[in-house]
């Protein structure tokens, strides 16, 4: 599985990349998680708030600092 | 009653004199700290309401498929009020807007207003100024966009974005993806609401009490005569400098409104102090380097120039009417 969190770099952004970093040790699975900051390419995935996750190339969240629980249970959907 | 509770913690619990400075101050600080996390929870509350039925994917589909004959200014500035403002959404909302087919003016609107009215802005005129002023200052900020975004849109500028952003401008898609309607009872949004709305003042609650501990060490101990001397209204530069001084400078609404409280308090005139407001809290270093990303410097510099320009006239038309 691959999970990339959409952010430029504001507190929220980094905190959700932390949050999936924890989330993904927390429920033993195969991931990478990787952090996209780069704004053209997070413009290709058609978001407009930001943070974003995306699981396999699918936005499952858009401007929301979810938590811990929260993406949890995105992962593991 | 917040003010019972303040009196009671700092003259009963703490045992401070209320005669006292230090007493005086810190009652002040308690009560008006207390009373803005109030206000925000529950303006977070009532936008988390109004943005879990108009969501901003949905705003946008509404401004690129219907004809508005020139209230689309109107509505894309209202909406930048209404969406709760995070610097790190500007850009891509900038983008999506671009790619949906709105036009560069119209964008602007949304782009401009976002930042000056948002949930913190309004709790903290409130809490510090009263229902009047933050009536003038929503409806200014409004308006601001309104009339920025329309003359920056007579201006075709669209040429003066960066390349790529130029390459999606064109390509620009009219077909909308179907927004979902999730049908969610109100009862089963209501948790999730309020637990946005609570983790709003916690994001902002070290800026709020910042803000309002400079706001009243300043009312201690600047002296009047300083800010009479240089920002008084007799003075007519005394607009545009505070203006000017404040493009580079950035702070939130949180942090800057008890600032300004105290400017008023000594003796600025609100005016100045609003468009001193404005400018900080609108336009910044920060921001021009975001907007680097989608705009050519020269497109900044107008854009800047022209918001400038507004905030200044905007400072003293508020001067010669309050």
């Amino acid at each position: 599985m691959e999970i990339k969190v959409l952010g430029t770099g504001c507190a929220s952004c980094k905190a959700l990349f932390e949050t999936v970093n924890q989330a993904v040790r927390e429920c033993n699975i195969e991931a990478v998680v990787i952090k996209e900051e780069d704004m053209m390419n997070i413009m290709s995935y058609n978001v407009m708030t930001l943070p974003a996750i995306v699981i396999d190339e699918k936005v499952v969240s858009k401007g929301k600092k979810l938590s811990l629980s929260e993406v949890k249970e995105l992962i593991l959907k | 009653m917040i003010q019972e509770f303040a009196d009671w913690l700092i003259f009963n619990i703490i045992g401070l004199n209320s005669d006292s400075h230090l007493g005086s101050a810190l009652n002040f600080f308690i009560y008006d700290t207390i009373k803005i996390i109030f206000l925000l929870f529950l303006i977070s509350v009532i936008m988390g309401i109004v943005n879990a039925y108009l969501p901003i994917d949905r705003l946008r589909n509404f401004l690129m498929t219907r004809k508005l004959y020139g209230f689309q200014y109107l509505l894309a500035s209202v909406f930048g009020a209404i969406t709760p403002f995070c610097s790190c959404s500007s850009i891509p909302l900038f983008i999506g807007f671009v790619k949906g087919g709105i036009p560069l003016g119209v964008t602007f609107s949304f782009l401009i207003t976002s930042p000056l009215v948002n949930e913190v802005a309004v709790a903290m005129f409130l809490g510090t100024f009263g229902l009047r002023i933050t009536l003038i200052y929503l409806f200014s900020g409004i308006l601001l966009g309104v009339a920025g975004g329309w003359i920056l849109g007579k201006f075709r500028l669209d040429k003066y974005l960066t390349p790529w952003v130029r390459a999606i401008q064109v390509h620009s898609e009219s077909e909308t993806e179907e927004w979902k309607t999730e049908r969610v009872t109100f009862f089963h949004r209501l948790p999730v609401i309020l637990k946005d709305a609570w983790s709003i003042v916690k994001g902002v609650l070290i800026y709020i009490i910042i803000g309002i501990s400079i706001g009243a060490a300043m009312h201690g101990y600047v002296p009047e005569s300083f800010f009479e001397e240089h920002l008084s209204a007799d003075k007519w530069y005394s607009v545009p400098i505070a203006v000017i001084l404040a493009v580079p400078m950035y702070a939130n609404a949180a942090g800057i409104v008890p600032v300004i409280q105290v400017f008023v308090a000594k003796g600025v005139p609100l005016g100045t102090a609003m468009a001193f407001m404005m400018s900080v809290v609108g336009l910044s270093i920060p921001e021009a380097t975001m907007l680097k990303k989608v705009m050519t410097w020269r497109l900044i510099f107008i854009f800047f120039a022209t918001i400038t320009l507004f905030i200044i006239l905007l400072g003293y038309i508020f001067n010669l009417v309050l």
